[in-house]
């Protein structure tokens, strides 16, 4: 078994995310998907910040202070792009118009809530920001994660412990070694890293999972 | 002639009482009126109540003021940044009380407070701690919370253009919370980079009217 790497993900998250779609990449690890869109699909990314279009880093010496995204770095302005006030831009996020949002996660409960924005110790500062807009108002909800943490426990799970950004918001999850769609029985395995056998990914996983059909690895 | 141009950031926040709400546009540092900011820092009202997306990047601006000692409460939606120390501090002291809203009710919130709006019904937050005793409806088979508009006494917000009647442009992604802060305060004072003739600001491309704005200061 190979775990795909951080790009790995962040490019598998991208094949999925077809031309024309608005699409909106949590702060952190679905940064990374920009990274990896197609060259050959037109796709709007979505900054809750107020900007529509975004692209990429700007070149070294280029940056401007008042041109960033959601994680406050210094990002650029594709041709046809816009910027908006706040409210128009989480009507955007809230009002059903993003087609995608992938976003970060602490866990993800089997029937699809989220919780992503707070460990809940009792030391930590809690800070939300669109997190939880965005899990209630994009069509589709992806998840992408590493399957378990550092100290080997499966991030996604029967029912949250950690606090929830959102009940049954998720559609998929992408991990390091699978990836899963929530359905309405429970989560389908539809994809798994080469030499991973989907009893070893249950045995990893503190959640029950319905195998792929056969022959679908990634 | 209505003229609502300021001769002096001094003179722009003379009028800000102890215990006042104060809204501050900005996101991180992009669109931070850091001029008025420090105005506000060397006028001295205190017990301030700050509503902001975050809780003060660094040493400057924000961060300043609530180094100052100024703020009694924040309501925002994200303070906890890799550099947000000066809040973190005061937080696990328990000098500044902190009031989380999801980024979208925050925007929200602040807009019905300056369209008129008496509450609102929103799915998000629902489930979660932040929507803990709120009151909540299942509205076309779907939950929602109920929220509360968002007022202040002030608004400080930062802006690339205006004229003396109050009339704004932005600068890029530095637009942010300005147009909608506007709305919510009894008043609004706006820094510009520069001041414009009457007439010279695009009718069709003009953010904030006039109207939403008392004060206009240029920061150079």
């Amino acid at each position: 078994m190979k775990r795909l790497s951080r790009d790995q993900l962040a490019s598998r998250v991208a094949r999925d995310i077809p031309e024309g779609a608005y699409v909106n990449l949590g702060i952190g690890l679905p940064t990374l998907v920009a990274n990896h869109l197609p060259p050959d699909r037109e796709i709007f990314l979505h900054s809750e910040n107020g900007i529509l279009g975004m692209g990429p880093a700007p070149a070294p010496g280029e940056e401007d202070p008042d041109l960033i995204n959601a994680g406050k770095q210094p990002v650029t302005l594709l041709p046809g792009g816009s910027f908006f006030h706040h409210a128009d831009s989480f009507a955007m996020m809230r009002g059903g118009h993003l087609d995608i949002c992938v976003l970060g996660a602490f866990e993800v409960s089997a029937s699809g809530d989220l919780a992503n924005w707070h460990t809940g110790q009792p030391d930590a500062i809690p800070a939300v920001g669109g997190a939880m807009d965005l899990a209630i108002g994009a069509k589709q909800v992806f998840v992408m994660m590493e399957h378990v943490t550092r100290q080997g426990e499966s991030k996604i799970v029967e029912r949250c412990r950690y606090p929830l950004t959102a009940i049954g918001c998720v559609d998929r999850i992408y991990t390091d070694l699978a990836v899963i769609d929530v359905g309405p029985d429970g989560l389908h395995v539809l994809e798994m890293v080469g030499g991973l056998s989907f009893a070893e990914l249950q045995r990893l996983t503190r959640a029950a999972l319905i195998p792929p059909p056969q022959g679908m690895v990634a | 002639m209505v003229d609502k141009t300021v001769v002096s950031l001094e003179a722009a926040v003379a009028d800000v009482r102890d215990g006042a709400t104060v809204m501050i546009g900005g996101f991180g540092l992009a669109g931070q009126p850091a001029a008025l900011i420090d105005a506000l820092i060397a006028q001295g009202a205190r017990e301030l109540t700050v509503v902001n997306n975050n809780a003060g990047n660094g040493e400057l601006g924000l961060a300043a003021l609530l180094k100052a000692r100024r703020v009694r409460k924040i309501i925002c939606s994200f303070p906890r940044q890799s550099d947000s120390h000066v809040f973190d501090a005061l937080y696990r002291k328990g000098e500044i009380e902190l009031e989380v809203v999801p980024q979208g009710n925050l925007a929200e919130r602040i807009r019905a407070a300056g369209a008129g709006i008496g509450a609102f019904y929103t799915p998000t937050g629902h489930g979660t701690l932040l929507a803990e005793g709120k009151e909540t409806r299942v509205i076309a088979g779907r939950p929602h919370v109920l929220e509360y508009p968002l007022a202040a006494d002030f608004a400080l917000i930062k802006a690339h253009r205006g004229d003396r009647l109050g009339n704004l442009v932005y600068r890029k992604a530095a637009r942010n919370f300005g147009p909608v802060m506007a709305s919510a305060a009894a008043c609004t004072v706006a820094q510009v980079d520069a001041l414009v003739e009457v007439g010279a600001l695009d009718p069709e491309a003009i953010v904030t009217p006039g109207i939403f704005v008392r004060r206009v200061v240029a920061v150079a």
